[in-house]
């Protein structure tokens, strides 16, 4: 499953990181890092992540 | 499937009903969906437009950094199926027939019904013109307002120092207002959510950027023939006008569930699961659900924070289907953990769990309020919620207390100083 995050749109406010937490996390500067290839088990969590972003910057590919 | 195909399944199966098409709308179906329900779901909605997301109506997109095409929600692809009745309001319900009708006269008969249909702006009730006079709620208000912010060096004034109120006056300085004057009846701005310790903090770095304040003020009425060019006060004071926004909190549209003996006194009451009127096929999701939240205690409230429509419409759509489909209801009542953030100017506010329920005891366990802090809210002793108010760091720091905020145990559920 690709996850694809809209860095322009993104404002660090990491509900994504509560929503799916071993896909999408900060770095030390604080920046959100994610894997652009999770594991489709855990498809459920970034379908989530994706619905709990204020901003709408998380989409899911195939 | 040929049509008369089509009408044999419609007439075996009655839809889920979703009266309101917003995000809480949308959620509930893809929800209904994720929840197993494969039988049809129709959502009717009074708007033109697709569901969209309301955040930065009173920000970005009033600012004009965001089109309002790109606010849109994309639907999952689960929902490809539903049916839109956009442009198109329920105005009636019949919950002992489960039969809805809507504005063009048209009736569905349903098999579950989503009550999603939110809120709308209050206006005041004050004399005087109605044109200049703006509000924040839908994509038409903001296309408005956005207009008359346009048009640089006008005078702003903003009745109402809640959150839309402070984002709007945030946001038309930054337009580059000459004046932006926020009125409220409260001594401080937000102080109802937030407290008095970070509403003074708020109120002194809007004012430090240019924000004016006519605080503990009414307003009694409205100056202009045409158009309104002033805002006057109960102390006789005439605020000037080009532009008013009035962001003086909502009403429920409930109207339409009005005859089937309902508590709508504020919203939509409904149980633990979010059921209304102790029916299981009637639930309600969104800004009007007024529900009890198991973490807390036993008083429903509504909320209005934006996580909402997707916590409840989880919920609600497992619990509907568990209902329509005879399996039974296997989740443990509805427990969100509320979460808000506020951008203005260029700091943010962001909350989690219930600061409302512990403003008597208030601790800053971060910063210090003359810089970016982080403020604890407690109640029995015990932490019920978080706010910080800086730059992102300090939200951060707020983030780290949600573990703790979701380990405490339920207010009232044994505790010695827990609620009246």
């Amino acid at each position: 499953m690709k996850v694809v995050v809209d860095m322009n749109k993104c404002q660090d406010h990491g509900q994504c990181v509560f929503a799916a937490p071993d896909v999408f996390r900060f770095d030390d500067d604080g920046h959100l890092v994610h894997l652009p290839d999770a594991d489709d088990t855990r498809r459920e969590e970034v379908e989530e992540a994706a619905d709990v972003c204020p901003l709408q910057a998380i989409r899911i590919g195939d | 499937m040929n049509a008369a195909a089509a009408v044999a399944a419609t007439a075996a199966q009655p839809p889920v009903v979703v009266a309101g098409a917003s995000m809480a709308g949308l959620r509930t179906a893809e929800q209904l969906r994720a929840a197993g329900w494969r039988g049809p779901v129709v959502l009717v909605g009074d708007e033109p437009h697709m569901p969209y997301n309301r955040p930065p109506l009173s920000k970005e997109a009033l600012a004009g950094d965001a089109s309002f095409g790109s606010l849109t929600f994309l639907p999952r692809a689960s929902v490809a199926d539903v049916r839109w009745r956009l442009g198109t309001r329920v105005v009636a319900a019949d919950l002992d027939r489960r039969t809805v009708t809507l504005d063009d006269g048209g009736t569905l008969t349903y098999a579950g019904l989503v009550a999603a249909t939110g809120m709308r702006p209050r206006r005041l009730p004050c004399p005087g013109p109605r044109r200049g006079r703006h509000t924040v709620r839908t994509v038409a208000d903001a296309r408005g307002l956005r207009a008359a912010l346009a048009r640089p060096g006008g005078r702003v004034v903003v009745i109402g120092a809640g959150f839309i109120g402070c984002e709007v006056a945030a946001t038309a300085l930054a337009l580059g207002a000459a004046e932006v004057t926020a009125v409220d009846p409260l001594p401080l701005p937000m102080v109802g959510p937030l407290g008095e310790l970070l509403a003074k903090a708020l109120l002194d770095r809007h004012e430090r950027r240019g924000v004016r304040f006519a605080l503990g003020a009414q307003v009694t009425g409205f100056e202009g023939d045409d158009r309104v060019t002033g805002v006057v006060l109960a102390d006789g004071t005439v605020l000037a006008a080009d532009v008013v926004v009035e962001s003086v909190g909502s009403v429920a549209n409930t109207e339409w569930l009005d005859g089937n003996g309902l508590d709508l006194t504020d919203g939509v009451l409904t149980d633990e699961h979010l059921r209304v009127g102790g029916r299981p096929d009637v639930v309600a999701v969104g800004d009007i659900a007024r529900f009890p939240n198991a973490r807390y205690d036993e008083v429903a409230r509504r909320v209005e924070h934006w996580s909402i429509p997707t916590d409840t419409a989880k919920h609600a759509a497992r619990v509907l289907t568990a209902h329509l489909t005879g399996t039974g209801i296997t989740v443990e009542p509805f427990a969100p953990l509320p979460t808000f953030w506020s951008d203005q100017h260029d700091f943010r506010l962001q909350s989690f769990g219930a600061p409302a329920l512990g403003q008597d005891d208030v601790r800053v366990l971060d910063g210090d309020p003359g810089g970016d802090f982080l403020a604890g809210f407690h109640r029995g002793g015990r932490l019920v919620g978080v706010v910080s108010l800086g730059g992102r760091s300090t939200s951060a720091a707020a983030a780290r207390h949600r573990a703790e905020l979701l380990a405490q145990p339920a207010l009232g559920a044994g505790s010695s100083g827990g609620p009246k």
